[in-house]
């Protein structure tokens, strides 16, 4: 047990850091890469108390796919500048109250998920979800996801699908002017009508027109 | 007491996975230039040791003499640490990969989600080493790596699923016995094919290699590297695409099963069996970059999102069927 508790007590620790390192760093670049330790050490907290089927999907999803979409924004904008001159502007104090607000209502929440867990310790025995050594965490986890929680299973899904289309509808936009290959085409172009001989005609030359 | 003892033999153990994968991966590059050089009627490497096998030896010796050159303008901690990353992750995870029935390091019940973490992880290397060079061409060749990866793990996942709707676990063991009757290359044969395409673009290999284009980006995000740190980008490259080849023939080749299940074949140990499958894959993916030509940006990212990811769909959708219908979904 007591390695167990010196890993745990590494992992959160690293977590715990990095996650106050994502909000201190001035580079903009480096809070990402924090961000990532951060994920990757909880994670590894997630193995350590078995759940190691969350843990790999949260190394996958987080990790593998969104932090990597996140350094491709933060890589592309010029942030750093950004935000000195943000900082420097006073229109940041407008944000102030906002921020309080979604920072207090989180705070909230974590004390009544903390609550809960310290005075009603039986509360996840009250689920019927059912933690039994012999089948593995995946096989547990589709046993509930796919039957009890299919509907709330499927209205996530629906939501992801929207929030998708969404942000496809909202940045695709039509260019003018701008040339695009055609596989189809391409393919089904034909000797006759790609290649022409014309009479040129001396000093007159001819029209083509695409 | 109990918990040295519990390293010392764990670390044993990892000594005898890592260098033989180290040294095949040095023998690897070794067979890498050979074959392209068979394709092209050149001989190749063939003048340090016997057939030049110990020209990888020789470069790696030439590599770790060289000096490393870090840029006065880069982020140092960074560009240091990309090609360790890369490394790292290019060997944790044959930590998983099953050589025998029991010769296998760790047997983790969610072993083929285990390398898939691994392998998208190893976008990392690539962004940070590019980003870190504070340089045009490094930072191009790790944008575009990064968008590339990420779309081909995209079908990679898919056809795993597809795997495992067979298999009914997430074990890589239990993968290589489920295929004792069948190896899932027959019925799943329009998937393997996709995974090995994926598997090229998720390793950067030609005809896929944009983020390392030596006609348009020099070297990509490796520009900047010298010495050992970029001998460490090109090991993490070679031992990745080890990895893929492992993994293919895990998924689809009966990993270390042998061919037919007769009395000469049965007696050579699974070991040889899977590693003879990989080298197979392997000279495939070699093959591959001798023939096809350099694929633009674009019709990169159209063979990822609007063909593979598709196809993989539709035949996930199909493999779930017909085992419902025929009632040959895996009992747990």
């Amino acid at each position: 047990m007591i390695a167990h508790a010196i890993f745990f007590y590494i992992f959160s620790i690293i977590a715990i850091v990095s996650a106050i390192m994502v909000t201190a760093s001035k580079n903009t670049v480096h809070s990402v890469f924090f961000l990532i330790l951060d994920f990757i050490s909880i994670s590894c907290l997630f193995i350590m108390i078995g759940a190691e089927f969350l843990g790999m999907i949260m190394l996958i999803v987080y990790v593998g796919a969104v932090a990597v979409l996140f350094l491709f924004v933060v890589m592309m904008l010029n942030v750093a500048q950004q935000k000195n001159q943000w900082f420097l502007s006073k229109s940041s104090s407008r944000h102030i109250p906002i921020g309080l607000i979604i920072s207090a209502i989180i705070f909230f929440e974590l004390i009544i998920v903390v609550g809960g867990w310290k005075y009603k310790p039986d509360l996840s025995n009250s689920t019927n979800i059912s933690f039994s050594n012999d089948i593995t965490n995946t096989h547990s986890l589709g046993l509930v996801l796919y039957t009890d929680y299919i509907h709330i299973f499927q209205i996530s899904g629906m939501i992801l699908l929207i929030a998708m289309i969404g942000a496809i509808v909202l940045t695709f936009r039509q260019r003018e002017g701008v040339k695009k290959q055609s596989y189809i085409k391409q393919i089904s172009r034909e000797r006759s009508e790609g290649v022409e001989v014309l009479e040129v005609p001396s000093n007159r030359g001819v029209k083509i027109d695409d | 007491m109990e918990y040295l003892d519990i390293i010392f033999q764990e670390s044993y153990k990892i000594l005898f996975l890592l260098v033989p994968v180290l040294v095949s991966v040095a023998m690897i590059v070794w067979l890498d230039r050979r074959v392209w050089a068979f394709v092209q009627k050149r001989q190749g490497p063939n003048v340090v040791g016997p057939f030049g096998l110990l020209q990888s030896l020789a470069d790696a010796l030439k590599y770790i003499f060289k000096e490393i050159i870090i840029p006065a303008s880069s982020n140092k901690v960074i560009f240091i640490l990309a090609p360790i990353i890369t490394m790292t992750l290019a060997l944790i995870a044959w930590a998983v990969i099953p050589f025998g029935a029991q010769q296998v390091l760790a047997d983790i019940n969610v072993g083929i989600l285990y390398i898939f973490a691994v392998s998208s992880l190893g976008v990392y290397g690539i962004i940070m080493g590019g980003w870190a060079s504070n340089s045009k061409y490094p930072f191009l060749g790790a944008i575009r790596s990064a968008a590339q990866m990420v779309s081909y793990e995209v079908s990679i996942g898919i056809i795993i699923i597809n795997v495992l709707l067979c298999v009914g676990s997430l074990n890589l063991n239990d993968i290589v016995i489920a295929q004792k009757e069948l190896w899932f290359v027959i019925p799943l044969f329009p998937m393997f094919v996709i995974f090995f395409i994926s598997a090229l673009a998720e390793t950067n290999r030609p005809p896929f290699d944009l983020p390392e284009a030596e006609a348009e980006l020099v070297a990509g995000y490796q520009t900047e590297y010298s010495g050992m740190m970029y001998a460490m980008f090109w090991l993490g490259e070679y031992a990745n695409i080890l990895l893929m080849c492992a993994l293919g023939s895990i998924l689809f080749l009966g990993g270390w099963l042998s061919p037919v299940d007769l009395y000469p074949f049965n007696l050579i140990p699974g070991a040889i069996w899977l590693i003879f499958k990989i080298l197979l894959l392997f000279i495939l993916f070699a093959l591959v970059k001798a023939i096809v030509p350099r694929y633009r940006y674009d019709q990169l990212m159209r063979l990822g999102w609007k063909i593979f990811l598709p196809l993989s769909l539709i035949y996930v959708v199909l493999t779930a069927s017909f085992l419902f219908y025929f009632n040959l979904l895996p009992v747990i």
